[in-house]
């Protein structure tokens, strides 16, 4: 580890950490996804191995248009997968990061204001 | 290993449901301690990760696959109530949207990927940044054995379930021993993508990844004295 110096050098902003991760997520979700493997997955081979595999339902949810992950009405398999995750994305985003938001503390804490201290003064 | 409706009978289903339910109460107030102005942009990325990276299953060998849970990345990322409550928010988004887990196996799905592996994981992690020397160069590792670690006990607990409320004849203990080898294997898969995103977060802010921050802070205060 290098040694410890009074300038640190310039950090990433939080905003750039972000924006960078998201960017990161939607392409895993819309254009990686297509070429993930669909062999069925741990508990689902067990399930078929063992033989319990036929006790499943079918989802209530199963005619939701993004069910399975793909897109109700497009053709175009690599399309249809990608909405479906890209979507789902930003909802989990939404829903999440708003709840974040809305449970976060308000009240300044120790790093707020050293955070503040650093800022130059605004007029 | 999302279970869908059907595998566990009507008790034992209402019963996880029960704990999860529970669980996610106690997070919504702990969750406060963690969140902050700064941490709370963290846990929307990291809820949408989870979710991206669910999609990727990859291959474990005999035509079978695994993906990630990604409740111990959670854990480490932004602290293990906030963690639970991305990986919930996660499951119901799949459950209601994209058919992935049942609806009467959501409490099941939140008690196995999101309460155990995110406990799990925190509490492996935490034990490891204990007897570990306290460098932030730790904190990726141990994030990635924690992560191993959760995917077979949460493979355990599932098998639990079985045992107790499964629908199908089936020996348990068979599904015991089949349930903890393939997600010994999946873990690994767990183990290499946690430890890649946490060491990449740590590597450019380590002050945001919440399990770092012991060290981080130290350091601060290091550096404080000598500039004094």
């Amino acid at each position: 580890m290098s040694a410890p110096t009074t300038t640190p050098r310039r950090r990433v902003s939080t905003r750039a950490l972000v924006v960078v991760g998201l960017v990161v997520a939607l392409l895993v979700a819309g254009v990686a996804s297509y070429y993930a493997s669909s062999h069925p997955d741990g508990l689902e081979h067990v399930a078929g191995e063992t033989g319990f595999l036929d006790s499943a339902e079918d989802s209530p949810t199963a005619d939701s248009p993004f069910a399975d992950y793909t897109t109700e009405g497009v053709e175009d398999e690599r399309l249809s997968v990608g909405i479906a995750g890209v979507l789902g994305t930003l909802v989990v985003l939404v829903l999440a990061g708003g709840l974040a938001l809305a449970l976060r503390r308000r009240t300044p804490t120790p790093d707020d204001d050293t955070a503040r201290a650093r800022e130059p003064e605004r007029a | 290993m999302h279970v869908p409706d059907g595998f566990l009978d009507a008790p034992t289903s209402v019963a996880t449901g029960v704990v999860a339910a529970a669980a996610v109460g106690v997070a919504l107030r702990k969750a406060r301690t963690e969140l902050d102005d700064r941490t709370a942009p963290m846990a929307g990325l990291v809820a949408a990760f989870v979710f991206a990276a669910q999609m990727i299953n990859f291959p474990v060998g005999a035509g079978t696959s695994g993906h990630l849970m990604g409740g111990a990345l959670a854990a480490v990322l932004v602290g293990p109530w906030t963690g639970l409550l991305c990986v919930s928010v996660v499951l119901v988004v799949q459950a209601l949207f994209m058919a992935d887990g049942g609806i009467t196996a959501l409490g099941t799905n939140v008690v196995l990927i999101g309460v155990v592996t995110a406990l799990v994981g925190y509490v492996v992690f935490r034990a490891l940044q204990a007897v570990l020397p306290r460098r932030v160069a730790t904190v990726a590792p141990s994030a990635a054995v924690a992560a191993f670690v959760s995917v077979p006990v949460a493979a355990a607990v599932f098998s639990l379930l079985f045992a107790i409320g499964g629908t199908a004849p089936v020996d348990a203990g068979r599904v015991l021993t089949a349930m903890l080898g393939w997600h010994v294997l999946i873990g690994i898969g767990e183990a290499v993508v946690t430890g890649l995103v946490v060491g990449a977060v740590v590597a450019v802010r380590p002050d945001l990844v919440r399990g770092a921050r012991p060290l981080v802070e130290a350091r601060e205060l290091e550096i404080r004295t000598v500039a004094a």
